[in-house]
């Protein structure tokens, strides 16, 4: 080496590795608008298929005529739940251990619920003929309240049902009762509530919101009759997954179908499952020989695929007269809608629920969650919700502050007060999670200096002053959240979907030249694949991350995989993309060692090379290794250089973060300013800095929008009133506000590059934040809980029972 | 219904085609042009996907029949780039600030990003927020978008970007 | 589900002559198209299916701001975009840019047309209260010649305006309030663009002792029609929009006030938020006329 050598340093910053904020490799091409997303594909022949839906919420299907629709020119066939009895696809498998009409079979039970699918040489055509299908109905009492599904005499939803006292998680108590699940110690909790000091019990309610990507639900599917294949092309988070339980519903062999992810605008969880469209677009291909498209309008997004939330939370407090928590209760009722449709783990049908306790070092803690059927569309675990997370972080956030207010303490100090100490790491909760590292109270304080937080409380106490005064009818609140949450899923002896394990993959092949492929088992919808799992390999192998093309979605060539969502990508497959790494870094050490003629010990890694220690001029890079794995290998040693890493985790990772909202609410309109957010994070090592801060950004305007106003509103006749973007609060750039991101570096201790995954938590903590700083805005007024969303007339609403209206 | 003829330039090519009165215009260039740039996001013109640019406004092409644009001059992305196959200057902002996720807004957005800077090419960020409050998206939260938009009009008025403090 | 428009004829005359002979040819089976951001989205949900649609867009009589007398005569078809474009109407009747920037987006109001915003009699548009505060008259033609209607006389019930079948609104006449007027439209909504939870707009000019001279209070989408809240009116004329008078015009606007219950509110709360409105579209107004 000489002066002319480029140091480590300028040769890392070369490759782009992990930590730099790498420019996203897929913008090339979406900013052209040369993304390839579902509805750009055209096949030849390829037909149409419009679904006739439900006006009811609950009815009978007296009769279904399809001769109208049936004799539009260019319609193909029409498919209704008799046809697809004949193939025995009637009804579906939902995750969850559930069966789901694809078709009504004999009654409806949502509002837009599928009746009849149309098939067309035309989407015009299609759309037509849906209109013309004739459906009679009996209208049949409905149910949208989940406070009433187990009230004597409620509505059966599932007569299908009926004579099944026992469900996929143990005896149902009621008709329209799914499971009962429970976590923690009851008899340690009660005894901690029956001897504390204070106690706070509040109904902390979440309302049922939708992910809503800007790009609905579809897919292309095509059988071919002659090699008996299927393709199918759709917006999958986890294509595997729906290339498995294709084939087992369908009895098409699974080597036999082959699934293609393409480019997804969005998914947040809303493109999980499987859909009834996915079912009656495969159907159709198979009957009519041909390539059908289905493709999803908004109120059908809205109205009848995977929602979120509606989760009512009864939460209780336990807590010593100096302010340490020693006991957390929680009585859920969930709402699943009329399937239970939701995209849970097997064992868990209340998903990770009961990472309630939090960030909170709770000695006793208990939950117990009744899920039950209404006349709601199906789903549940979705939108950003790392599986019910979003719902436990929501109930005890809120609950310390409302604790804090009790005991008049400050939220952010109460918090400081209890949080889990770093001495405490690895800390086993009293729900049994082993959350892998923490630094709670340096991120805390961090938070707090940040935005000045002594200097906010003495401008809020003044404000206040000047409110009771009449001289401002502003009042402003402070919002605290400071959530721990866990993703990853998961381990093998803990996590499976419909019995596969959840554990992800990466598949990295190096090519002669010194440039490689990296195929994985999860699936980008936007969270930049492409750009950073190349990143963990340039840092790991010391070749270019320009030099590495990453490919996600198609099941015939990606590694099996669990697919994208609970922010799993980065600590399991990225996982495995480090495991395979190392296992070419060890080949290539070997290759190395027989070039340099030394033993393998006497070299080091710098960078991209190896070079011998003690004799630094003697070294060989990556890209000559690649040739050599090619040209010539050691005696006895396979030639090229691949691996392929099933990564198994030992344990979910447990990222977490420090929010503070500054709010000012407008008391006589219920209109809310956000003044000011910020976001302190810590997902461990972070490998692309500028897509961390651009998860965040999205993450907290999901989370804006549900605590402001977001709601899958159904009024009592079960009408969905929420349906369409009129009405579904999407904010513009002019509603939301700006972000301010930061963040601490705790790494995990399990995972090979100490990641633990980022993109739900902005969602975690940001609907508490906003909420607890609306309900903070009150609190001195006397108010103990307003409950979300935050939109105008509610807060006008809670401000007027509060008599601030004179 | 029977078809009516239409003609229009369409990214600088001069286009003749039949279509239905009620065929959309979005319709009309993903499926009869194949320019499947602009996207489909909703159908009760909120969302701005198919944002294109008519005869020099931004327009939502699905609340206008194919029909209705006889005789217009269309850009849609697709005709976005410099004639030597180089990136317009706002969509390299667009990657160089991050602002784009899942890329299904991004073909609107940029098209309608054109459109504000013809407008007004000075923009201040409260002008730039309003001037997008037609293209929703999901996935940035706005607020590296408006970055691009605010360099992609310092590029072009060739002054330096200042980026604001986080 | 479908969300195509159905199938229809569609017309493009040049002349305001040829649109109505077409339209009273085609009776209950036709519409006009203005901008079309009313009526296509309800076509693509099939919540309407006319057999013909004439368009207006190839019109240029339609078109146009210009002075005619005392009166400023804005054309049907002139867009929102070009209101706000409109150097004369920003010095004369700012209102009007004020109102249409509430109004949707960029890009609807690059095609959404003036005429379409108070014909079509959707008790969520903005402009038909702000043509009721001007005191402005629609100039409409039909199969029996011209005629004029008051915009205080024309909303009948939502959707239902003092049009006969076949006529076509085809010029809004203004005379503007006068140099040194104050406006103000005042809109509550859950986000930019969307309607209003309620609206108040306000015109006033005042005396150099400081008393409102002259004005007029209009409310949107707090009933099935906009309102023009009379004795509200009444109240502020003459006063000095002292605290006690401003209440006391708050309380009878409230009392004209039906809203619907929709995802913006319960009734009773639109009810109060049409007051806040008015009060503050009175304050904002006042210190507009008084050169503030």
């Amino acid at each position: 080496m000489n002066d002319m050598t480029p140091t480590s340093a300028e040769r890392a910053e070369k490759l782009e590795g992990m930590g730099c904020r790498r420019k996203r490799v897929e913008d090339i091409r979406f900013v052209q608008g040369k993304g390839n997303y579902v509805d750009d594909i055209k096949l030849p022949g390829m037909l149409y298929g419009d679904f006739t839906r439900s006006p009811h919420a609950h009815a009978r299907i007296k009769n279904i005529d399809t001769t109208k629709a049936a004799a539009v020119p260019g319609v193909v066939a029409v498919l209704t739940a008799e046809t697809l009895k004949t193939v025995n696809l009637a009804w579906m498998p939902t995750l969850a251990g559930d069966v789901q009409m694809v078709l009504a079979d004999g009654k409806v039970l949502f509002q837009n619920q599928e009746v009849a699918f149309v098939i067309a040489n035309d989407r015009y055509v299609a759309a037509d003929a849906a209109d013309l299908v004739e459906v009679e109905y009996e209208q049949l009492p409905c149910n949208v309240d989940p406070f009433k599904a187990m009230a004597d005499g409620a509505p059966m939803i599932r007569e299908d049902l009926k004579d099944k006292p026992d469900g996929a998680h143990g005896k149902r108590k009621h008709y329209n009762h799914i499971f009962n699940w429970q976590a923690g110690n009851k008899t340690e909790t009660d005894a901690a509530f029956a001897r504390a000091d204070v106690t706070i019990k509040e109904m902390i309610a979440y309302p049922r919101v939708h992910p809503c990507p800007l790009e609905t639900c579809q897919c292309v599917a095509s059988f071919d009759k002659i090699k008996g294949e299927l393709t199918l092309y759709g917006t999958f988070q986890a294509p595997h997954v729906i290339r498995t339980v294709g084939s087992l519903i369908s009895k098409i062999p699974e080597h036999k179908i082959h699934v293609i992810a393409p480019d997804i605008g969005g998914g947040f969880g809303n493109k999980v499952g499987a859909y009834s469209g996915y079912i009656c677009a495969i159907v159709a291909s198979i009957v009519t020989g041909k390539p059908v498209k289905w493709t999803e309008d908004r109120i059908e997004n809205l109205s009848t695929t995977a929602f979120a939330r509606d989760f009512f939370m009864e939460t209780e407090v336990a807590c010593t007269k100096d302010g340490k928590v020693t006991g957390l209760r929680c009585y859920t009722v969930a709402d699943h809608g009329a399937f239970d449709a939701c995209a849970n783990a097997t064992k868990w049908p209340a998903g990770l629920f009961s990472i309630i306790t939090g960030s909170y070092d709770f000695p006793a803690a208990h939950c117990s969650v009744d899920g039950v059927y209404t006349n709601k569309a199906p789903g549940g675990v979705a939108y950003r919700c790392s599986f019910r997370v979003t719902e436990a972080a929501y109930a005890i956030e809120r609950a310390m502050d409302i604790m804090a207010a009790k005991l008049k303490m400050d939220p952010a100090e109460f918090r400081l007060k209890n949080l889990i100490r770093r001495e405490q790491f690895p800390y086993t909760s009293a729900m049994g999670w082993e959350y892998d590292s923490g630094d709670y109270h340096t991120a805390m304080n961090k938070a707090m200096e940040s935005v000045g937080y002594k200097k906010l409380r003495e401008e809020q106490k003044a404000k206040q002053e000047a409110f009771k005064r009449g001289e401002t009818r502003e009042v402003m609140g402070i919002g605290v959240a400071f959530f721990t949450e866990i993703v990853g899923a998961g381990p093998s002896r803990a996590c499976d979907i419909l019995g596969i394990a959840m554990f992800d993959s990466a598949e990295i092949r190096i090519h002669p030249t010194g440039s490689g492929i990296c195929r994985l088992g999860t699936k980008s919808q936007g969270q930049g694949h492409e750009t950073t799992y190349a990143q963990i390999i340039a840092t790991e192998l010391g070749i270019a991350a320009d030099n590495i093309m990453i490919e996600e979605g198609n099941t015939d060539t990606a590694p099996y995989g669990l697919g994208t969502y609970g922010s799993r990508s980065t600590p399991v497959s990225g996982a495995a993309t480090a495991m395979a790494c190392r296992k070419i870094k060890a080949k290539a050490q070997m290759i190395a060692a027989y070039m340099l003629e030394v033993h393998d010990d006497d070299l080091e890694w710098d960078v991209d090379r190896f070079k011998v220690k003690g004799n630094p001029e003697r070294f060989k890079t990556m890209t000559e290794l690649a040739w050599a794995a090619y040209h010539e290998v050691p005696p006895g040693m396979e030639p090229g250089l691949e691996a392929i890493n099933y990564y198994d985790p030992p344990n979910f990772t447990y990222p977490f973060g420090a929010y503070i909202c500054v709010a000012d609410v407008d008391v006589d309109t219920g209109e809310t300013k956000i003044r000011r957010f910020y976001a302190l994070d810590d997902c461990g090592t972070r490998i692309n800095p500028m897509i961390i801060e651009g998860q965040i950004h999205g993450g907290l305007t999901e989370a804006f929008a549900i605590a402001m106003g977001q709601e899958i509103h159904y009024d009592d006749e079960g009408n969905v009133t929420t349906a369409s973007l009129m009405d579904y609060f999407l904010p513009t750039a002019v509603e939301t506000p700006h972000w301010e991101t930061d963040w601490t570096t705790t790494p995990s201790p399990h995972h090979p590059i100490g990641a633990k995954g980022v993109g739900e938590s902005p969602n975690v903590g940001g609907v508490p934040a906003f909420s607890n700083a609306v309900n903070d805005a009150f609190a001195f007024l006397g108010s103990t809980n307003i409950p979300m969303p935050h939109d105008h007339w509610r807060i006008w609403e809670a401000a007027e029972k509060m008599g601030l209206h004179g | 219904m029977a078809k009516s003829q239409v003609s229009m330039k369409v990214n600088g090519d001069q286009i003749d085609a039949l279509v239905e009165p009620r065929t959309l215009l979005i319709h009309f260039l993903r499926e009869q042009l194949s320019l499947t740039g602009p996207h489909i996001g909703c159908e009760t013109s909120h969302c701005g996907a198919c944002t294109v640019d008519l005869d020099g406004k931004s327009v939502k092409s699905c609340t206008m029949f194919a029909v209705q644009a006889n005789g217009a001059d269309i850009r849609t992305i697709e005709g976005m780039a410099n004639a030597d196959g180089t990136l317009h200057v706002i969509q390299e902002a667009f990657r160089e600030m991050h602002g784009l996720q899942c890329g299904f807004c991004t073909p609107g957005m940029i098209t309608r990003a054109w459109r504000l800077l013809q407008e007004n090419p000075n923009p201040s960020e409260s002008e730039i927020r309003f001037g997008i409050a037609g293209n929703l998206c999901r996935c940035t939260g706005y607020q590296n978008i408006v970055k691009a938009i605010q360099y992609a009009a310092a590029k072009l008025n060739g002054v330096p970007f200042q980026e604001a403090a986080e | 589900m479908p969300v195509i428009p159905p199938s229809f004829a569609y017309h493009r005359p040049s002349s305001v002559k040829d649109a109505v002979g077409l339209l009273a040819g085609f009776g209950e089976d036709g519409r006009v198209l203005a901008g079309g951001h009313s009526l296509i989205p309800m076509m693509k949900l099939r919540l309407a299916a006319p057999p013909n649609l004439v368009d207006l867009g190839g019109i240029s009589d339609l078109k146009g701001i210009a002075t005619d007398g005392g009166d400023i005569v804005i054309g049907a078809m002139t867009t929102q975009h070009e209101l706000i474009d409109s150097d004369l109407l920003g010095k004369k009747i700012p209102l009007l840019r004020e109102t249409s920037l509430q109004i949707a987006d960029p890009q609807v109001r690059y095609l959404g047309t003036l005429g379409g915003n108070v014909a079509n009699g959707d008790p969520g548009n903005d402009m038909p209260a702000v043509m009721m505060c001007l005191n402005a008259t629609y100039q409409v033609m039909g199969k029996g010649g011209e005629r004029r209607i008051q915009a205080r006389q024309f909303y009948q019930g939502a959707y239902f305006t003092a049009l006969e079948p076949g006529e076509i609104l085809t010029a809004i006449r203004i005379r503007p309030p006068g140099d040194g007027h104050g406006w103000s439209y005042h809109k509550l909504k859950r986000k930019i663009g969307d309607y209003a939870t309620a609206a108040a707009a306000v015109v006033l000019t005042m005396s150099g002792g400081g008393s409102v001279e002259s004005g007029a209070i209009a409310l949107t989408n707090v009933a099935e029609t906009p309102l023009y809240a009379e004795a509200a009116t009444r109240l502020i004329v003459g006063s000095k929009l002292d605290a006690a008078t401003v209440k006391e015009a708050v309380k009878a606007a409230e009392a004209i006030t039906s809203p619907a219950s929709d995802r913006r509110g319960t009734p009773h709360y639109r009810t109060k938020m049409a007051g806040v409105m008015v009060a503050r579209a009175l304050a904002q107004a006042a210190q507009r006329a008084r050169g503030g």
